[in-house]
């Protein structure tokens, strides 16, 4: 089975992210940056899936040179060959290019089922996923938080507000997975030193055949970012003996309960 | 910079497992003077106890700096017994196994050491005897075949859990000195191996520390690991790692404290503005940054060497010894700025405080580090 995952390499999301007050866009310069925590997921689904069936995961990735790092990352983890696909034009893509150029190495690439995080934790568009299976011509099922794959039929738990859908699938698929749907394993020493010698594909968007695709193509532009607004304080509940009561009407009024 | 970019991915890998496993855990175990088993397992699982043995005996096959990168992240997890306790486990204990063992011992020890499913411990100090090796009295005496081992071992990091013991024992005469002196490998569960006690420390809860008591325990020469009489010689060897790989988990300790305190200065005000402002406090503080940086940076040095095969003992003498200070000046004007908040529990200074105190003690003191450096270096 052949199992391609889509990664991203993005600013710590433990750090504060600062927006580029010209472009809107999120400063990726001087910034530690890690790999998606949402995409460890990811990895780690297709990795079970190819342990359990055999074949082979290739992780797929666009972005600046640095996001080198992300792919070496899943490549340590266990994955057998990366993609980087990267251009100074391709700065500033929205979602939609993002999901062409991935769509394009994924096609060039072959896949039985193609992985992704529900959305990246720095842009958040959550399109991304559908996007590319629509390019590709195949189902997407997302928000899984359980993937079981038998080569041919994809089944997974579908989350949804109340708890979870049963969703089948033929391959090849898409499907986008929930963080907490695995526990993602730690690259060992001998995954690092391993991922040296594995293939690693370096591509630009001309390759793809996707000339003069990026920033500057894009159908979508930020007109302006507001800060979130501030939280207001909570209200906290002192215990005069009737504390369980007014709680429990809080969450009466808010139709928790 | 002695680190790649695979040091780097290393570290990344350690520190995310040190701050997911292991630092959420630091207080509880702190106050259970005790940690799990099962962090040994999870490490040995995750590869970390075998960073630089050959990947025949389960090891990783990495260099010695893959092992300081452990060593460093270690000091992030909040309790400084559980890095204690695996240094002990991967770079005290089971070197020698592999330098010195015969297959048969790195299949019966080294390869579950690695797993993190035989814990490791090292006997040399005893009641009357630490620093002055070749004057220890634990006895192992020939008869009908077999070793009996009678005596005790004080101060034994892992003492209390570990299923094996690398044991320095005389065989020769007392007159003998350092050439009557033989390392065994004894197993825990045989009859007369006992924990006689666990021992109350000044800091470094979470890691168990024993004394120990042999009652004519029987072993064959199969637990002999290297040559009979050579034991002192092999042992010198062992406290060379021992020494380095403390150092640099102290310096990487008092790297942690810095940083917090920095942060603790920055955000911290009084008569209306940081306390790190303060420029008595800032002097400090660029002090304080001046030697952890110099001293890291010559521990960087030794281990180059080190990793090598180089046998640099007066420079790692001095490693330990420098550090030593450095740490002891870093703790105490750390617990300073903190002020009142530093003399709680609960900001982790204090402990830092006490759990630091033992590498001017642990694995030679800084007196006996003077006295090698004199004797090695200087000729005195």
């Amino acid at each position: 089975m052949k199992v391609v995952v889509c990664v991203k390499q993005i600013p710590d999301p433990n750090t504060t992210g600062q927006l580029d007050p010209q472009t809107h866009l999120l400063k990726r310069d001087g910034v530690e940056v890690v790999m998606d925590p949402g995409d460890e997921f990811g990895v780690e689904a297709g990795l079970k899936l190819v342990e359990a069936q055999g074949g082979e995961v290739t992780v797929v990735s666009m972005g600046p040179e640095r996001g080198l790092d992300a792919v070496r990352k899943a490549l340590a983890m266990g994955a057998a060959k990366g993609i980087l696909i990267s251009d100074d034009a391709l700065r500033g893509s929205d979602a939609l290019t993002t999901a062409r150029v991935l769509a394009e190495a994924i096609k060039r690439e072959g896949f039985d089922l193609v992985i992704t995080a529900t959305e990246s934790t720095d842009g958040y568009t959550g399109v991304v996923p559908q996007a590319i299976a629509e390019l590709l011509d195949v189902p997407a099922v997302t928000f899984a938080k359980s993937v079981e794959c038998d080569g041919s039929t994809l089944k997974v738990q579908r989350q949804t507000e109340a708890g979870h859908d049963v969703v089948e699938a033929s391959l090849p698929a898409v499907v986008s997975v929930t963080a907490g749907v695995n526990e993602p394993r730690y690259p060992s020493l001998k995954g690092i030193m391993g991922a040296k010698s594995k293939p690693l594909d370096r591509l630009s968007p001309s390759d793809l055949g996707l000339d003069g695709q990026g920033g500057a193509s894009a159908g979508q532009s930020i007109t302006a970012v507001q800060p979130a607004p501030e939280r207001a304080a909570g209200e906290i509940v002192k215990d005069e003996g009737d504390a369980a009561k007014r709680v429990a009407d809080f969450l009466a009024s808010k139709k928790v309960i | 910079m002695p680190f790649t970019a695979e040091h780097d991915a290393l570290r990344e890998t350690i520190r995310d497992f040190v701050a997911k496993e292991l630092r959420p855990h630091a207080e509880e175990w702190e106050a259970a003077e005790w940690f799990p088993d099962s962090v040994f397992r999870r490490m040995g699982e995750l590869g970390l106890l075998g960073l630089r043995y050959p990947e025949k005996y389960g090891g990783q096959g990495g260099d010695y700096f893959s092992a300081l990168v452990l060593a460093e992240e270690m000091a992030r997890c909040g309790s400084g017994g559980v890095g204690m306790a695996i240094s002990v486990q991967s770079e005290m204990a089971t070197p020698p196994i592999l330098k010195f063992g015969t297959e048969e011992q790195k299949q019966k020890y080294l390869v579950p050491a690695i797993k993190g499913e035989k814990i490791a411990s090292l006997g040399i100090t005893e009641p009357d005897a630490g620093s002055d090796v070749a004057n220890i009295r634990t006895r192992a005496e020939r008869v009908d075949g077999h070793w009996r081992i009678n005596g005790s071992k004080l101060y034994i990091t892992n003492g209390v859990r570990c299923d094996f013991i690398l044991l320095v024992c005389r065989t020769g005469k007392p007159e003998d000195g350092a050439h009557g002196i033989t390392l065994f490998l004894v197993d825990k569960n045989l009859p007369g191996f006992e924990v006689s006690r666990k021992l109350k420390k000044l800091g470094m809860y979470s890691s168990d520390t024993a004394e120990l008591s042999f009652n004519n325990v029987e072993v064959g020469d199969d637990a002999v690991l290297g040559e009979i009489g050579q034991g002192f010689y092999n042992l010198m060897w062992e406290l060379q790692g021992e020494r380095l790989i403390g150092a640099a988990g102290s310096i990487a300790g008092a790297e942690v404290a810095f940083e917090e305190t920095l942060k603790w200065c920055k955000e911290r005000e009084a008569f209306g503005r940081p306390i790190g402002k303060f420029q008595v406090n800032r002097h400090k503080l660029a002090d304080l940054y001046t030697e952890i940086t110099v001293a890291k940076n010559f521990v960087y040095s030794v281990a180059e060497k080190w990793n090598r095969q180089e046998y640099p003992v007066a420079e790692i003498s001095m490693t330990k010894l420098v550090v030593g200070r450095v740490t002891s000046l870093v703790a105490d004007t750390c617990l300073q700025l903190y002020g009142g908040m530093g003399y709680m529990a609960e900001t982790g200074i204090s402990r830092y405080f006490r759990d630091s105190r033992l590498i001017r003690i642990g694995a030679g003191t800084d007196e006996v580090m003077k006295e090698i450096i004199a004797k090695t270096a200087l000729g005195l």
